[in-house]
């Protein structure tokens, strides 16, 4: 199964973005993430079509890095375990989150609606403890405001996640004044950027 | 007195420092202008002569590093937004609030440094700072400042932001570029140095966001000004992030020697709920730590050396009288385990051990034999366990793991060991 021509346009003005095509493989291997829901040997194999290089290499690459999932939920919460979200109770957000949706960390719910994970600073220190839903952050979380998060996401199973809404509705104090509103949302479990996925109002 | 470099438009203007409009109205894109009508070298001279370092971590002097450029062409000027050191959210801050100032850095260093493609490389969980600095680009691009005969000047600049995807390690230099290439995020041994043979084995800088966010003001007031600014061998402001527990977290630009007394509990608000002060992390979770006797020192790189830790990554992490300090460096050594990509055998192993023997003594399962064994494990990593640290490795990252080691068992040993006899509870 090839790419859609809406896809396989994404992806070339992609690569055009490099001196050399096998740079691409990073946003490609997102683009692939946004085609099948999740990093698939068929999406890889694009992906090695595409920069010139093997599946057997892309796999290589893709396997280093902890945002190109095999299995992942509709949305993925990732809750921030480092330093400055440790000090103030990252734990008891985590183990709030796994309680309520039934998920443990590491893991996917059975009918793919989340997967749960703890995760490595994400730069939201200030705002500690902090989650991310579909990478986009939400700051000055509480054990409460968690299950909230998560029973929402659940109930609601928003098509867009955006920062500032999560923000809004869950968050307490942020690392710092975030200005306007950004409207731009993910609409999957990989970053909001570009090509790659994005929903705005 | 003051004074601010970074920070002043997104202080005065938060809703809307991040456009062009509001960047141009307050003096935005001059700097390029007086920047194009300077030969290159020039340019070059004027960093240089600010003495301006690095503020990614490694604090080695910008204007020296740019010098180690090869003649070769074409060359790279690759900016390193991939921050992931814990305690750390500075940069976060200044591609989201003011993006054109990055960006303007971005054009007048790749004139100085006869670059025509320029790379942003975020990391994968910023999201929303790649989309404003390529939201910057695209007005940039619109305005005339970016593609090609830049404001008539016949030079030509290409910006592309890349994402990276959950690895610490890709904020080393050299893996950064492998990441870029496509491959595994993993070090390369230096030399050859990025400047010889980084990118695509073409010469290259590497740069982190605040250093190139200073230059538009380097251009405009000269190096000497920026030369003027805090004491010698530390000059001119630095964005500290500011967490854990203290009353006011957040990032703080700050002239360099101040006291920590004054940025933790004037600027910081004090420590958490009226607690007491029991030690902090003065440069990202790499850094070993300070305690309340460090609270006169100065803000300094010097001083930093002299207590044998550094202002690396610009990241202070406090934490308070009820700290569990075996518990806190665990998710410090955890992360180095998690993050080691696995090439060189001490810190792939030896963090790995580390962390496991800091599970068991938080688990009321530790040995008396366990705390000099964490310190034999540290000193196979970084020999002699000094500062800096040696190094067995290809980059820092290891060396990295021993610093909480070292810095409990030189502070808090007793703390340890208490654990262990369990005459305090285990856990955290």
């Amino acid at each position: 199964m090839t790419w859609s021509p809406a896809t396989s346009e994404r992806a070339d003005a992609i690569v055009a973005r490099y001196p050399e095509r096998r740079s691409a493989v990073m946003p490609l291997l997102y683009l692939a993430m946004r085609e099948d829901g999740r990093l698939t040997d068929e999406g890889m194999k694009e992906v090695g079509d595409r920069t010139g290089i093997t599946a057997a290499q892309v796999l290589a690459a893709a396997s280093f890095y902890t945002m190109y999932k095999r299995e992942v939920g509709r949305h993925l919460v990732s809750v921030c375990r480092s330093i400055s979200c440790h000090l103030l109770g990252s734990q008891a957000v985590l183990d709030a989150v796994a309680d309520e949706t039934g998920v443990p960390d590491g893991e996917t719910a059975l009918d793919g609606s989340l997967s749960v994970e703890s995760v490595e600073c994400i730069g939201a220190c200030g705002g500690a403890p902090a989650i991310q839903v579909d990478y986009e952050m939400v700051e000055g979380m509480t054990p409460d405001s968690a299950r909230a998060l998560v029973r929402w996401l659940l109930d609601e199973s928003p098509e867009v996640i955006r920062s500032d809404d999560l923000q809004g509705r869950f968050g307490g104090s942020p690392s710092f004044d975030p200005g306007p509103v950004d409207p731009v949302g993910a609409i999957g479990p990989f970053p909001a950027f570009g090509p790659y996925g994005t929903a705005a109002t | 007195m003051t004074e601010q470099i970074l920070t002043t438009r997104m202080d005065a203007h938060p809703s809307d420092s991040h456009t062009l409009a509001r960047y141009e109205q307050t003096g935005g894109y001059a700097a390029l202008r007086k920047a194009l009508g300077m030969k290159p070298e020039a340019i070059a001279e004027e960093v240089k002569a600010s003495n301006i370092a690095g503020r990614g971590g490694a604090g080695f002097p910008t204007g020296v590093k740019w010098g180690f450029l090869a003649p070769s062409t074409p060359r790279y000027l690759v900016i390193n937004a991939d921050e992931s050191e814990p305690g750390t959210f500075k940069d976060r801050q200044l591609l989201e609030r003011d993006p054109h100032q990055l960006v303007e850095g971005i054009i007048i260093s790749s004139f100085a440094l006869g670059v025509n493609h320029a790379f942003v490389y975020v990391r994968g969980e910023y999201p929303r700072p790649a989309r404003r600095i390529q939201a910057a680009l695209e007005e940039a691009r619109d305005a005339g400042y970016l593609g090609d005969d830049i404001l008539g000047s016949g030079f030509s600049l290409d910006v592309t932001v890349h994402l990276g995807a959950g690895a610490y390690i890709c904020g080393e230099e050299t893996a950064l570029l492998n990441s870029l290439e496509g491959r595994r995020g993993e070090p390369r041994i230096k030399p050859p140095f990025p400047a010889v043979e980084g990118l695509y084995a073409q010469p290259t800088i590497v740069n982190n966001v605040e250093t190139i966010s200073n230059i538009p003001w380097i251009i405009t007031n000269g190096g000497a000004a920026y030369d003027a600014i805090g004491p010698e061998g530390s000059r001119g402001t630095r964005l500290f992030s500011v967490s854990g527990h203290v009353e006011r977290p957040g990032n703080y630009e700050i002239v360099m020697g101040m006291t920590w007394r004054n940025l933790i509990h004037d600027l910081g608000g004090g420590i958490r709920g009226g607690k007491e002060l029991k030690c902090w992390i003065p440069g990202g979770a790499s850094a070993p730590w300070l305690v309340p006797d460090n609270l006169d020192e100065p803000i300094t790189v010097q001083a930093c050396a002299r207590l044998g830790t550094m202002l690396g990554s610009g990241g202070i992490v406090v934490m308070d009288e009820t700290t569990n300090v075996v518990a806190a460096a665990l998710s410090l050594v955890r992360f180095f385990a998690h993050e080691s990509c696995g090439k060189c055998t001490p810190c792939r192993e030896g963090a790995t051990w580390l962390e496991r023997i800091l599970e068991r003594i938080l688990h009321g399962e530790g040995r008396h034999s366990d705390l000099d064994l964490l310190l034999d494990v540290s000193d196979n990593i970084s020999p002699g366990l000094r500062w800096p640290p040696a190094m067995t490795t290809i980059c820092p990252l290891g060396p990295s793991a021993v610093s909480p080691i070292t810095s409990i068992m030189t502070h808090f040993r007793h703390e340890v060991a208490a654990m262990v006899s369990g005459e305090v509870p285990a856990g955290v």
